[in-house]
């Protein structure tokens, strides 16, 4: 059956036991449901195809808007949300890529989602591949010093194919002063900072070029949406 | 014992192996934190998206490696021991095993190979770090002509292995694999373990025991270590260039049936060496210098 972003809410909620990350997780599904059904030519069909765009969830903690995006879509049948977090569930409060298809990468551990991106994004260029490679960090994670190894990797070698997106909810402890694109775009990236919930403007911030340069969407969760 | 066929030290096998590689397999992928960036530079000219140095860099380092693995490329990951295992293993941990992809790691220095850097520089831990993570294989080579055909085998596979290049070497290299018998007693064995063989073989020499040799230590030879225990008697002393005792529970696991005895010898765990020097002063101070083995052995076979 055909689902759309309004079945979302449903499916996520079948996922209970990790309020704590309510928010975590609520903060991205409108970015996840845009890339998934307007942005990124991934699907159920095409999950080794090495021709596929990749989209790496580095920020693992929260995965009950993922799972649910990825069972709308059809990764996923959506009775295996039930069983999350049980013992032989492949659904677990971190996504782990060897337990899941479509899963790109095992998260959780916060900081190495960019590093991985960057790889990505590496060999598919050394391979002549034209796939995008989409990284979704949050704002706190952002603190862990390797993202900004990863970030100023990119910037320097030209990754166009690699975009970020960064869900910023608020939740750095410290802030980032001049706004997070800031950090971005000293290390030569484009950056577009958007309401995370307006799925035309991410639309627009995820298909614009940007030649030569990897691009940063800075998605804003306001905390009085959540 | 084979004839010498290069006078290059490890590090040099290591580039001209890799390089040659590079042009042989698309699948081969270097990356670099600076460390020996230069060395690999004629090949990055050939092969520009293949050749990656990320800058002093090093989690950035085994991320970008997991990236490339996930693609299907077979990254080759070099730099000093240091940091290339202990500083970013949280890295190894989970941006290699946990993503279920492999690499190469080859790493210089050894323990203390170059000890006037002092401890910053120095990673006696790096196998014992690597032994708490599962699927990796571990080579030791002992001698430069060992380097290429472990490194060739490494690079045609898929699997997570780590190559410990040292500027220690042995006079003269042997097979790699299976452990090697090198001397036949009958009163024990010694296992040494890549550089320390020469040591060994003088700090034993005259003493009725056998000596194996290993180049590969994970995984482990444990036939190998039972047939030579079953040769002489179920006495063993381990002598490894790294942490001592590192693979103490591969000996006793080889050995969990029968009643035995076990020493092992390594660079000491209970304190950390603030001096400079040599390497050889740094043997001395661990008990790993010929005149520090021989007393060891003996002691424990007396």
């Amino acid at each position: 059956m055909t689902r759309t972003t309004h079945d979302l809410a449903a499916l996520f909620e079948r996922m209970t036991g990790d309020e704590k990350h309510t928010w975590a997780a609520a903060s991205t599904v409108d970015v996840l449901w845009v890339l998934y059904d307007r942005v990124l030519n991934i699907s159920p069909d095409n999950v080794d195809d090495p021709d596929r765009d990749r989209f790496l969830l580095s920020k693992g903690h929260g995965p009950m808007a993922y799972y649910a995006v990825l069972a709308a879509k059809g990764f996923l049948d959506p009775d295996l949300l039930d069983t999350w977090t049980t013992f032989d569930s492949p659904l677990g409060q971190h996504p782990d890529r060897v337990l899941v298809p479509g899963v790109e990468i095992g998260a959780g551990s916060l900081g190495h989602g960019l590093g991985l991106g960057v790889g990505t994004a590496l060999g598919l260029r050394a391979q002549r591949r034209e796939s995008r490679v989409v990284v979704l960090v949050g704002d706190g994670e952002l603190d862990e010093g390797s993202n900004h190894e990863a970030i100023a990797l990119a910037g320097r070698l030209g990754l166009e194919r690699l975009t970020v997106v960064a869900i910023d909810n608020g939740s750095a402890s410290h802030g980032w002063p001049g706004g997070i694109a800031r950090r971005f775009e000293v290390e030569g990236w484009h950056s577009a900072t958007v309401d995370g919930r307006d799925h035309d403007a991410l639309h627009r911030a995820f298909t614009a070029h940007h030649p030569g340069r990897p691009s940063v969407v800075v998605a804003t969760i306001h905390a009085e949406e959540l | 014992m084979t004839t010498q066929q290069t006078d290059k030290i490890m590090r040099t096998v290591f580039v001209d192996t890799v390089s040659a590689a590079l042009d042989e397999d698309p699948r081969i992928a270097v990356v670099t934190a600076d460390i020996s960036a230069g060395a690999f530079a004629p090949a990055r000219e050939r092969h520009p998206d293949r050749v990656i140095n990320v800058g002093i860099r090093e989690q950035a380092m085994i991320g970008v490696a997991g990236g490339l693995a996930l693609t299907g490329l077979r990254p080759v990951v070099h730099s000093y021991t240091p940091f290339l295992v202990e500083r970013p293993f949280e890295q190894l941990k989970l941006d290699l095993g946990h993503q279920d992809v492999g690499a190469v790691l080859a790493s210089i220095g050894g323990s203390y190979d170059d000890p006037v850097w002092g401890r910053t520089h120095q990673a006696p831990g790096d196998v014992a770090l690597l032994d708490t993570l599962p699927g990796w294989t571990v080579h030791v080579p002992g001698h430069p002509d060992e380097v290429e055909p472990l490194l060739r085998a490494a690079l045609a596979g898929s699997g997570r292995v780590y190559l410990r290049l040292s500027a220690r070497e042995n006079g003269s290299a042997l097979p790699t694999g299976e452990f090697t018998l090198v001397r036949k007693g009958s009163r024990g064995v010694v296992l040494a373990v890549g550089p320390m063989l020469d040591g060994v073989l003088a700090a034993t020499a005259g003493l009725d025991v056998s000596v194996l040799y290993a180049s590969t230590v994970r995984p482990f030879d444990h036939a190998g270590l039972r047939a030579a225990v079953a040769g002489a008697t179920p006495e063993v002393v381990l002598v490894e260039p790294y942490l001592a005792g590192t693979s103490a529970h591969q000996v006793s696991e080889t050995l969990a049936d029968v009643p035995h005895r076990l020493r092992s010898l390594g660079v000491s765990r209970d304190r950390e060496v603030r001096a400079y020097g040599t390497a050889t002063d740094h043997d001395a101070v661990h008990g790993l210098d010929p005149a520090g083995l021989a007393v060891a052995i003996r002691d424990f076979f007396h």
